[in-house]
């Protein structure tokens, strides 16, 4: 039976952490690495450091150095410069010793179109080197996980995209891996089904302690999973913080602010005022009438927010209510890279 | 090396490769047709045709052991059949295992690149070595066993359609059993060797396959050398010839290897 996608999807039960692995260190560490591919750079000096159990996104346009830096880690390429550990573990050194801890997706689906869905999955848990048992059980609940128990004996010639994809993610959890490498993992997914991989990779990366890398182009998927994001351009890091904490540091934000329709065109004058934008330490607040009453006002720091509101009591206008407007991590995303959302694009 | 996880490669290929066409009808196509349908014929042909119809074999006669010629038949139709089927025709049965290696090979590397899906194998816990060692096996052991296989059929065919004429068993020879359990094993292993380092620079299993398809040469220089007398196959001949394939698919199915690793395969994922 396929899952309902109106129901939380239960994430597999797998075995819990080991105790001996302390949740506080670092599991996976790139230090000023380097990597080209003819004349192209790829990874430029790129340092990243996640600690055991954190959920980290990866953001960037195509070329930024996602998959290149998830490549790294699994030791399908060796850095041109600089270093690369997986629970302090040189992946050119000891590669099958890191694969056998790390569940990688790539950015294709990789499963074989000859083989059914549960051929795959039990492929994946031999070479792992699961017991014959243990594999069956597992298939069998993450088939169960992704909704396709009934095309489990179907070959996957006959999967849509979006059943390929949640197979692959199915073939990469049958090792139960405490390090899960993610590149695109909803790429290829409806947004029901974008959904339900959504809600069961964070119910798999909380209760585990897993430590996630999410390599995505969806920053809202970015924003509801991960602890941290880090922005990549031309293999470099621009940005890098919790959601909230990049949305303070490079976005702009803004501030809706409601008044009575008599003190609308008051307000309006008042953030105009060139006098008034020099004590808000601004050039000059962008400020627009969204309907009476209501005006949305752009560019003013958030330490400024009570010399703007006392000005505005101070000039008689009757302020009801002072609202700031969080950035999306879209935003923040566009910003550092040089563009701004439209009046549409954020409508 | 784990040899489970060997085990487990091996058996995914074979499962792939069985799910492919490409792959099944040749194995089971050219088979039948060269060790069955070919000798089948030859060997009945002496109740249906004249001599003429055979050809010239007599530089092949000539080129004989006086031995061999005294315990010929002595009905020139007979005795054509059998130099045909134990000489001039054995050994096709090389073509089988080469053939079948060739077209495993290219489907197990070049196919699997193809496909993209050798990026998941190349994620999993196997090492570089396991990895070569278990895309070689899936190819050779299979191949190998099918050619045994093969050069079986042909003998019973053999001996069912000429043996029967003659009263007694054509085959095998020692110089048969030599061809098909040392030379065969050999020099499949070298044309393993061979596709496999083609396979991993092809884009396609088809180019795999075109390029692939010129390690079957040296088989069929062997069957023009037999057929005309140039290169009669005896014990010796053949030994060396089975020392020489080794010595080459030790060289080749080392480099073949040293291909099948991450280092080289990684930066071609794309």
């Amino acid at each position: 039976m396929p899952a309902d996608p109106s129901s939380p999807p239960a994430a597999p039960r797998f075995a819990a952490r080991p105790s001996e692995v302390p949740s506080a260190g670092i599991a996976l560490r790139l230090e000023g690495v380097v990597r080209r591919f003819g004349d192209v750079t790829a990874l430029d000096h790129f340092t990243l450091r996640v600690a055991r159990g954190e959920v980290v996104g990866l953001l960037g346009h195509n070329g930024a150095g996602k998959t290149t830096t998830v490549r790294l880690l699994a030791g399908l390429l060796a850095p041109d410069d600089g270093s690369v550990a997986v629970h302090g573990i040189d992946p050119l050194l000891d590669g099958s010793g890191v694969r056998q801890r790390l569940g990688v997706l790539p950015a294709r689906p990789v499963v074989d179109d000859r083989l059914t869905g549960t051929q795959n999955l039990a492929f994946a848990g031999a070479v792992f080197g699961l017991p014959a048992a243990l594999i069956a059980e597992r298939a069998a609940e993450l088939l169960a996980t992704f909704g396709l128990t009934d095309r489990g004996d179907a070959r996957v010639g006959g999967y849509s995209t979006g059943m390929r994809q949640r197979l692959s993610l199915a073939r990469v959890l049958v090792s139960d891996p405490d390090v899960l490498l993610l590149d695109e993992p909803t790429a290829a997914l409806d947004p029901v089904a974008a959904r339900q991989v959504r809600r069961t990779l964070g119910s798999l990366a909380r209760e585990a302690e897993r430590t996630v890398v999410i390599c995505t182009h969806d920053l809202a998927e970015a924003e509801a999973l991960c602890d941290r994001v880090v922005v990549l351009a031309q293999g470099r890091t621009i940005a890098e913080g919790s959601p909230a904490e990049l949305a303070g540091a490079h976005g702009s934000g803004g501030l809706h602010l409601e008044v009575s329709g008599d003190s609308t065109e008051r307000a309006m004058a008042l953030v105009r005022d060139p006098a008034v934008a020099g004590e808000l330490g601004v050039e000059r607040p962008a400020v627009e009438v969204v309907e009476p009453g209501r005006l949305r006002v752009r560019g003013v720091a958030r330490d400024a927010v009570p010399i703007l509101i006392r000005m505005l009591l101070e000039a008689g206008v009757e302020l009801f209510e002072v609202r700031r407007e969080t950035p999306t991590l879209e935003e923040v995303y566009l910003a550092l890279h040089g563009e701004v959302p439209d009046e549409e694009e954020r409508a | 090396m784990r040899w489970s996880r060997i085990r487990a490669v091996v058996r995914r290929d074979l499962t792939v490769a069985l799910g492919s066409k490409a792959v099944v009808l040749p194995a089971l196509i050219v088979p039948l047709v060269l060790l069955v349908v070919l000798p089948a014929g030859v060997g009945l042909a002496p109740r249906f045709v004249d001599a003429a119809s055979f050809g010239d074999i007599e530089q092949v006669l000539a080129a004989l052991p006086a031995s061999v010629i005294a315990g010929l038949p002595s009905d020139p139709l007979l005795q054509a059949a059998v130099v045909t089927v134990t000489y001039l025709l054995s050994p096709l049965v090389l073509l089988v295992p080469v053939m079948l290696a060739t077209v495993i090979a290219a489907d197990g590397i070049a196919g699997e690149q193809e496909r993209r899906t050798l990026e998941g194998v190349l994620l999993t816990p196997l090492t570089d070595r396991e990895l070569a060692v278990a895309k070689l096996l899936a190819a050779w052991v299979p191949a190998v066993v099918l050619g045994v296989a093969g050069a079986a059929l042909y003998a019973v065919t053999a001996n069912l359609t000429v043996g029967t004429q003659l009263g007694e068993p054509l085959l095998p020879t020692v110089e048969f059993a030599v061809l098909v359990l040392w030379v065969g094993p050999t020099i499949t292993a070298a044309a393993l060797g061979a596709v496999s380092l083609i396979s991993v620079r092809s884009k396609t299993t088809q180019e795999a396959f075109q390029l692939g398809g010129l390690v079957i040469l040296p088989v069929v220089a062997l069957i023009i050398g037999q057929a005309t007398g140039a290169l009669l196959l005896s014990v010796w001949l053949l030994a060396v010839a089975g020392l020489v394939a080794a010595a080459l698919a030790v060289g080749l199915v080392t480099a073949a290897a040293r291909a099948l690793a991450r280092p080289r395969l990684g930066p071609r994922l794309g």
